[in-house]
């Protein structure tokens, strides 16, 4: 198993800590900014990038993450410069998982096959392709598992048991699990039902499950990373990155840095 | 030619597959969080949509509150001017709301009465759907919040008001292009937040399965109505079906019902706004290549990179990047053309219909009269053309004004 996600949850798992798990978008809110904060939140104590690929149309995302989207997109990012990214961020960093996060047209428009062996060469370890369910993947599944790639899928607070068993069959890596019935960044997470639904899919997989949306600070990662492998923080790093546009690429990742450390902190008062 | 023969073997009435597949277009693509909310409708719309208890309730809607049939109407004078095919118009701009797109949400307001939700969403470009959706809420006295794009609330105000006056609420979308594709995307973000309680009724052939099928289902009492009243008013099937596409579900209502009747040639009108050749327009088929987008696969107006880009139509209704599905399978396999008609050439016909039949036609009903006008006279005077005049022109008396630099 050559793949970083598993090499790197399974070694978390090991130590009993949990994973921290960051979604920036690739060329937001200045392009010279992602790599620089890459490296960064790594050194920070990230243990997996979500690496956001911009869209014009991202459905799932909530106003702070779709502006992201706005300005990566306004700075000319596409899937393609993504991909180039994750090529020079290896240069430097050959253990830290890069999950690209993105919707189906831009691979779509690329080609499975080409986005597959491109994607591997680059140093890409997952997809999470947020409106392509696993009942229309097949096609890039295969494309993906030729190369190594894991395909992470969601579950939902609304997903059936049936459809859980399904979804888990097909995953490789980790699971995503969706912690509202909502867009990123929305205000109402209900830590509770978060535990209940995750105890039960632990029935249906050993899978690492790590939770997302919704996730704003230490304390609200803490509470939902006591019942998940970890925790996925976005919208607050986006919405921080949005108000430093004009500063410089080290200013950005600073600012970064320093949303993550009492988060990093909170979810180790877990370890053991 | 070999295109044409394999459309004429195809069965028309398993498509979509049970996936929701038109050969490699449609499908279901959206987040997880939404499909089950749309398992669940797919089960209870094969549930109805055999039951005689819903179709009557459906039809009894169809002729007491929207005023079916409507009529097919010979309009003889515009035909004899352009000296070719006799034009028959299907009258859908004498529905209650102006529109064929009241058929639809007739139809998914019963959906959502029956599945016991409790508020309506829905996206709409010119307005139409919005009224339409508005309408229906207003009569089953459920809560509706139409989502129209921040540039269409200004081109099309006075449906905004209509909306207003049936106690709906509209949210002005400022993302994006501001017009039908991001109102589409802000629908979809208020059912992930409200999937429990909301019922998303989409406006046309498009979006996740399985509503590109149950819109056509709906919408398919255009096609069947014109397909009868033909054969009564004239003793023979037409020779050509017109009907504008946007999303198209005007134009799939007309044309469905006449798919296996191989005599009859099919024209799909896109909108060319500045012209084809520019770049600057909404003609997906003419122009697109096949993609993702709102939930289905289908021809898309995009860029080398796989991004929606802006179209522009002087009509919102045609106003969007995309199409339904069946449209983009139908062009496939060559059952139907689809052609592009520019801004002026579908304002040449609004104002030619208005004086000449005493018949003010929607700018997106304009397009189907436009190539119309263009056919005709390269037909002979017994054949039959019909043209779907799916909406009413009052909606857009402002943008016409505009254009004529009147201040009204």
């Amino acid at each position: 198993m050559g793949n970083r996600i598993t090499t790197t949850l399974e070694a978390l798992r090991q130590q009993g800590r949990k994973a921290l798990v960051t979604y920036i978008v690739n060329g937001d809110p200045v392009p010279q900014a992602t790599l620089v904060t890459m490296h960064a939140m790594v050194d920070a104590g990230v243990d997996i990038i979500e690496l956001g690929v911009p869209f014009s149309d991202p459905m799932a995302e909530g106003p702070v993450i779709a502006l992201g989207h706005e300005r990566a997109l306004a700075n000319k990012t596409s899937l393609r410069s993504t991909l180039a990214l994750v090529k020079q961020f290896r240069e430097t960093n050959s253990t830290t998982p890069v999950v690209l996060m993105g919707y189906a047209n831009p691979v779509e428009r690329m080609g499975y096959a080409a986005f597959a062996t491109q994607a591997q060469a680059a140093g890409v370890d997952g997809l999470l392709t947020v409106d392509l369910p696993p009942e229309e993947a097949e096609e890039l599944n295969a494309e993906l598992k030729a190369v190594g790639i894991e395909n992470i899928f969601l579950l939902a607070p609304t997903t059936t048991d049936a459809r859980a068993s399904h979804i888990v069959s097909l995953a490789g890596g980790f699971l995503y699990y969706v912690s509202l019935k909502g867009v990123t960044g929305a205000g109402h997470l209900d830590v509770g039902s978060v535990a209940t639904k995750l105890g039960h899919l632990r029935q249906l997989t050993s899978l690492p499950i790590c939770v997302g949306f919704g996730i704003k600070d230490a304390e609200s990662a803490k509470a939902i990373a006591a019942s998940a492998d970890g925790a996925v923080v976005g919208s607050l790093l986006v919405g921080r990155m949005g108000q430093l546009a004009g500063e410089s690429a080290e200013t950005i990742a600073a600012a970064v840095v320093e949303l993550i450390k009492p988060i990093r902190a909170g979810l180790d008062e877990l370890s053991g | 030619m070999s295109e044409v023969k394999q459309s004429a073997a195809v069965d028309y009435s398993q498509f979509p597959d049970a996936r929701g597949h038109f050969g490699q277009y449609g499908g279901r693509f959206v987040s997880e969080t939404l499909m089950p909310a749309l398992d669940e409708l797919e089960q209870m719309y094969n549930r109805l949509k055999d039951d005689p208890d819903f179709q009557q309730e459906f039809d009894r809607d169809l002729a007491h509150y929207v005023g079916r049939p409507s009529p097919l109407y010979y309009a003889e004078r515009w035909s004899e001017r352009l000296g070719g095919a006799r034009i028959y118009l299907k009258r859908e701009d004498l529905n209650h709301t102006g529109a064929h797109k009241v058929n639809n949400t007739i139809g998914q307001a019963l959906l959502a009465k029956y599945s016991g939700k409790t508020r309506i969403i829905a996206e709409t470009g010119a307005g139409q759907h919005g009224v339409a959706s508005a309408t229906v809420a207003a009569r089953l006295g459920l809560k509706c919040e139409v989502y129209m794009g921040a540039e269409d609330v200004k081109r099309q105000s006075l449906n905004v008001y209509r909306m207003k006056l049936l106690g709906a609420t509209v949210h002005a979308v400022e993302s994006g292009s501001k017009t039908l594709k991001d109102a589409m995307n802000e629908a979809m973000r208020d059912w992930v937040t409200n999937v429990d309680d909301t019922f998303y009724i989409i406006g046309t052939v498009a979006g996740p399965h399985p509503y590109p099928q149950l819109v056509r289902d709906f919408q398919c009492v255009i096609g069947r109505e014109a397909r009868e009243q033909c054969l009564q008013q004239t003793g023979r099937l037409p020779d050509a079906l017109v009907a504008c596409v946007g999303g198209g579900s005007n134009a799939i209502g007309l044309f469905h019902p006449f798919l296996t009747d191989e005599s009859v040639q099919i024209y799909g009108v896109e909108a060319g706004g500045y012209g084809v050749e520019t770049g600057k327009h909404a003609a997906p088929l003419n122009d697109g290549i096949p993609g993702v987008l709102h939930g289905n696969r289908t021809y898309l107006m995009e860029d080398e990179d796989g991004q929606i880009i802006e179209t522009h139509s002087v009509s919102a209704g045609l106003d969007y990047p995309g199409v339904g599905p069946e449209h983009a399978w139908l062009k496939d396999i060559g059952r139907a053309n689809y052609v592009a008609i520019n801004d002026d050439e579908a304002m040449e016909a609004f104002r030619t219909l208005t004086r000449v039949e005493g018949i003010m036609p929607a700018l997106e009903s304009s397009h189907a009269l436009a190539y119309a006008a263009k056919l005709a006279p390269t037909m002979d005077k017994d054949q039959i053309i019909i043209v779907n005049l799916s909406g009413r022109g009052d909606k857009d008396i402002l943008t016409v004004a505009a254009i004529d630099g009147i201040e009204v």
